[in-house]
C-alpha cells in the first residue's frame, strides 16, 4: 500500500509544475477534470503517509475511510442527478433523519421481527422516495422555487422525525438486519458495497440511459428540452424521486452502522453532499454532471477529515480547509465554464 | 512530531513539579481545595504508558468545551499518559469512524461521551472485543458490554439538591410560589432533573406552581424567562435547569426589573459562581454537574489499563459505574467548587 502510494507521489509532482496552459488544456476534457480530483486526492494521502505513516496506509484505516464516506457517498451520488438537472434539495439530511426513525418505530420492528427484516429497508425506501415526490411536485407542478420548496421540506420532515420518535433514539433489535449489513464480502464491508453498487449504476443511469440524456438536457435548457418533446415537470418529479430513494439508501445504512434510528441522523448532510457533487465538477447551475467526480469528491472530504483525525487536529481547522477546497474547486469550474462558452 | 515530543516534555515537567510537590494535581492549589481527590496514594506514580483516545460531541455548550479542556489537562499531568483528542462533532456518523480510527491505532483504553449513547454503542463493542477498555462518560450505552466502566452525573439528584435548597430556604413561608425553567423537555435528564426537583419540593409540602422549558442556549433561556415572568406576577423562588441559559434568564429578569425572589441555578458556570460569591445577583445557590467527568473518565482508563485499584476504596478493581454528587454551592462553600467549575 505504501510503496504504491510512494511511487504516484514521485509522478505526482511533474503533473503539478507543468505549464498552467497544459494544465487548463487538461482540465477541459472530462477524463481531465477527473485527473485533477486524482491529483488532489493523491495528495492528500501524500500529506496522510507523511505525518501519519503506516497508520493511514493501513487497510483497517482505509476501510474506516471508506465506510466514513459510503453514507454521505450515496446521497451525494443522488444529489448529482437533481444538480444536473437544474435543481437542487436542501432537505437530504431531514429526509435521511425521518427515514432512519420511520423505518425503526417499535410498529416498523415488530412487523420486521414477524416477516422479514426487510420490511426496514422498504420503509426507509418508500419514507425517502415519498419525500422525494412531494418535493418534485411542490417543484415542478407547485412551480416553487426548488431551494424554498426543498427548505420547507427540511423542517418539516425533521420536525416529523421528532414527533415520531419523540425526540428519543430508537435502537434496533431485529437480529437480520444487524447481521446483514455487519457482514463483509470478500474483506469489504457491506456498506461499502452498496456504495459502489449505488456509484456504478448511478454512473450508468447517467451516461449510458434516456434518462440520464433526459437530465442532461433538462438541466442545461429546460426549454429546449420541452419543445423536443421531453416532459419535463414529469421528469423533475423523477429527479426528486430517485434523491429520495438514495436519502432511505443512507438512512438504512446510517441505522445499519449505528443500530438507532433517530431525529438528529444526518444533520448538515445537505451540505456535505452539495459540496462533493460541487468539487467533483457538476455544474450548480445544471446541464453538467459527473458521477466519478462526485465519487472522488466525497472520497476526498472523508479522506481530509480522517487525516486531520489522524493527526489529533480541530474539526474547526478542518472546517477551513474544506472551504478552501470548494472555492477553489469553483474558481476552476468558472474558468472551464468560460473557455467552453467561448 | 516535535509538538507530539513538546507534549510529552511539558508533561513529564508538570508531573515532575507535581511530584515534588508532593500535593494535588492542580498546579495551584486554592485555599479550601487541599482535601480534594484523598484517592493519591502509590496511584500517580508513572506506570506502564498508555495511550488514551478521547471523543466527545461538539463543543457548543460552556460545561461541553470544559469537559474536552478538563480531560486534556489531566492528562498532561501525567507522563505516563498520551492523550489523543480527536475534535468533538454532533455527526454519529463520524464520531464512530473516529473511534473506528482509534481501535485502527490499537489504543490502550477509549475514553468517549458519545452525542448519542445507543448509536454509539456498535463501535464501543468493537472496542472492546478488540481488548481496549472502553470508558464510558454522561451518556450511557445500550450495552452493559460496550464499557469497562461509566461515569455518570446524577441528574435526578441535582433535581433533589435544588428543590432540598429551596424548601430550607423557604421554610415557614406560606403559599410560597416556585417556578422551574428546565432545559430540552423531550430529553431524559431533564425529565429526571424535574422529577428529583417536583419530589423534594412535595416533601416540604411545596410544589412547582410554574415551569417552562427552554433549549440550553441562551437565547432560549431569555426568550422561556420573559414568557414565565409574564405568566407568574409572583414568585418567591425560580430554579433553572442550566447555567448556560441561566444567562439569558439573568438578561430577562434584569430587563423586567423585577428582584422579589431569588435563584438556583444548575450545572454550576464560574460566572454563576461568582456571581454567588459576590453576593449582588439574584442567584442564591447553584447546583453542579461536574464539567470534570471526562477527566475523571481519563483517570479510570489508566487506571484500569495499568491494573491499579481506585485509591481508599477496599476493591482490586476499578468500579463498574461511578454516580457523581449533585452538591448545592451557596457562599459558604464556593470557593471549594470555584476552580472546577465550567466557563460559559
Amino acid at each position: 500500500m505504501s510503496e504504491k502510494t510512494a511511487a504516484t507521489t514521485t509522478a505526482g509532482p511533474p503533473t503539478v509544475n507543468r505549464a498552467n496552459r497544459g494544465v487548463s488544456a487538461l482540465l477541459g476534457s472530462a477524463a481531465g477534470r477527473n485527473t485533477g480530483l486524482v491529483v488532489a486526492l493523491v495528495l492528500l494521502c501524500v500529506v496522510g503517509v507523511a505525518t501519519a505513516g503506516d497508520r493511514f496506509a493501513d487497510v483497517d484505516n482505509v476501510l474506516t475511510i471508506l465506510r466514513l464516506a459510503s453514507v454521505i457517498g450515496v446521497v451525494s451520488v443522488g444529489m448529482t442527478f437533481v444538480i444536473t438537472g437544474g435543481g437542487i434539495d436542501l432537505s437530504v439530511g431531514a429526509i435521511v433523519a425521518l427515514s432512519s426513525v420511520w423505518a425503526t418505530t417499535l410498529a416498523t420492528q415488530a412487523m420486521a421481527n414477524d416477516a422479514h427484516w426487510l420490511v426496514i429497508v422498504f420503509a426507509a425506501l418508500a419514507v425517502g422516495a415519498g419525500c422525494g415526490v412531494v418535493n418534485g411536485l411542490l417543484i415542478a407542478y407547485g412551480r416553487i422555487v426548488a431551494f424554498i420548496a426543498t427548505l420547507a421540506m427540511l423542517a418539516a420532515a425533521r420536525g416529523l422525525a421528532e414527533i415520531i420518535s419523540n425526540r428519543k433514539t430508537q435502537i434496533v433489535n431485529v437480529p437480520g438486519f444487524t447481521a446483514f449489513f455487519d457482514a463483509s464480502v470478500l474483506g469489504v464491508p457491506v456498506l461499502v458495497v452498496i456504495f459502489a453498487l449505488v456509484a456504478v449504476v448511478g454512473w450508468v443511469v447517467l451516461n449510458r440511459t434516456t434518462f440520464g440524456r433526459r437530465t442532461f438536457a433538462v438541466g442545461g435548457n429546460p426549454e429546449a428540452a420541452r419543445l423536443a418533446g421531453i416532459d419535463v415537470r414529469r421528469h423533475t418529479v423523477l429527479l426528486y424521486t430517485l434523491l429520495g430513494v438514495c436519502c432511505g439508501i443512507a438512512a438504512i445504512m446510517l441505522v445499519a452502522r449505528t443500530t438507532t434510528g433517530s431525529s438528529t441522523h444526518g444533520g448538515l448532510y445537505e451540505l456535505d453532499a452539495i459540496a462533493a457533487v460541487v468539487i467533483g465538477g457538476t455544474l450548480l447551475s445544471g446541464g453538467r454532471g459527473t458521477i466519478a467526480g462526485t465519487v472522488f469528491g466525497v472520497l476526498i472530504f472523508t479522506t481530509l477529515s480522517n487525516v486531520f483525525t489522524l493527526n489529533n487536529l480541530s474539526i474547526s481547522a478542518q472546517a477551513v480547509a474544506k472551504g478552501a477546497i470548494i472555492v477553489v474547486a469553483v474558481l476552476l469550474q468558472q474558468r472551464l465554464a468560460r473557455r467552453s462558452g467561448a | 512530531m516535535s509538538r507530539k515530543a513538546t507534549t510529552r516534555l511539558v508533561a513529564a515537567l508538570s508531573v515532575g513539579l507535581a511530584l515534588t510537590a508532593c500535593t494535588g494535581n492542580t498546579p495551584a492549589p486554592p485555599a479550601g481545595s487541599g482535601d480534594q481527590g484523598g484517592a493519591r496514594v502509590a496511584n500517580d506514580e508513572p506506570g506502564d504508558k498508555v495511550v488514551i483516545g478521547f471523543s466527545a460531541p461538539a463543543a457548543d455548550h460552556g460545561w461541553m468545551a470544559a469537559i474536552t479542556n478538563a480531560a486534556k489537562a489531566e492528562a498532561e499531568k501525567y507522563s505516563d499518559v498520551e492523550l489523543k483528542v480527536v475534535e468533538g462533532t454532533n455527526d454519529v456518523n463520524l464520531q464512530i469512524s473516529q473511534v473506528e480510527t482509534f481501535i485502527n491505532d490499537k489504543v490502550d483504553a477509549i475514553v468517549l461521551l458519545p452525542f448519542d449513547g445507543a448509536a454509539l454503542t456498535p463501535v464501543a463493542l468493537k472496542a472492546m472485543k478488540a481488548g481496549i477498555t472502553v470508558i464510558n462518560v454522561d451518556r450511557e450505552f445500550g450495552s452493559p458490554f460496550a464499557a469497562r466502566s461509566t461515569v455518570l452525573g446524577d441528574n435526578y439528584g441535582m433535581g433533589v439538591s435544588a428543590g432540598t435548597y429551596i424548601c430550607e430556604e423557604l421554610a415557614g413561608k406560606s403559599g410560597a410560589v416556585v417556578a422551574e425553567i428546565a432545559g430540552i423537555d423531550s430529553l431524559p435528564l431533564t425529565q429526571d432533573r424535574s422529577k428529583g426537583f417536583a419530589d423534594a419540593l412535595g416533601d416540604c409540602g411545596l410544589k412547582v406552581n410554574n415551569r417552562v422549558a427552554a433549549e440550553f442556549t441562551v437565547e432560549s433561556g431569555e426568550r422561556a424567562a420573559a414568557n414565565l415572568l409574564q405568566a407568574a406576577p409572583r414568585i418567591d423562588a425560580l430554579w433553572n435547569h442550566d447555567d448556560d441559559q441561566g444567562v439569558g434568564v439573568t438578561a430577562a429578569i434584569k430587563n423586567s426589573g423585577r428582584s422579589d425572589f431569588f435563584m438556583v441555578g444548575g450545572a454550576g458556570s464560574a460566572n454563576v459562581m461568582r456571581e454567588i460569591k459576590a453576593g449582588n445577583g439574584l442567584h442564591k445557590a447553584t447546583v453542579v454537574y461536574p464539567s470534570t467527568q471526562g477527566a475523571d473518565g481519563i483517570r479510570l482508563a489508566r487506571l484500569a489499563v495499568q491494573n491499579k485499584s481506585l485509591g481508599d476504596l477496599v476493591e482490586v478493581e476499578v468500579p463498574r459505574q461511578i454516580e457523581l454528587f449533585a452538591p448545592v454551592v451557596t457562599k459558604d462553600n464556593v470557593d471549594r467548587y470555584l476552580p472546577t467549575a465550567f466557563e460559559s
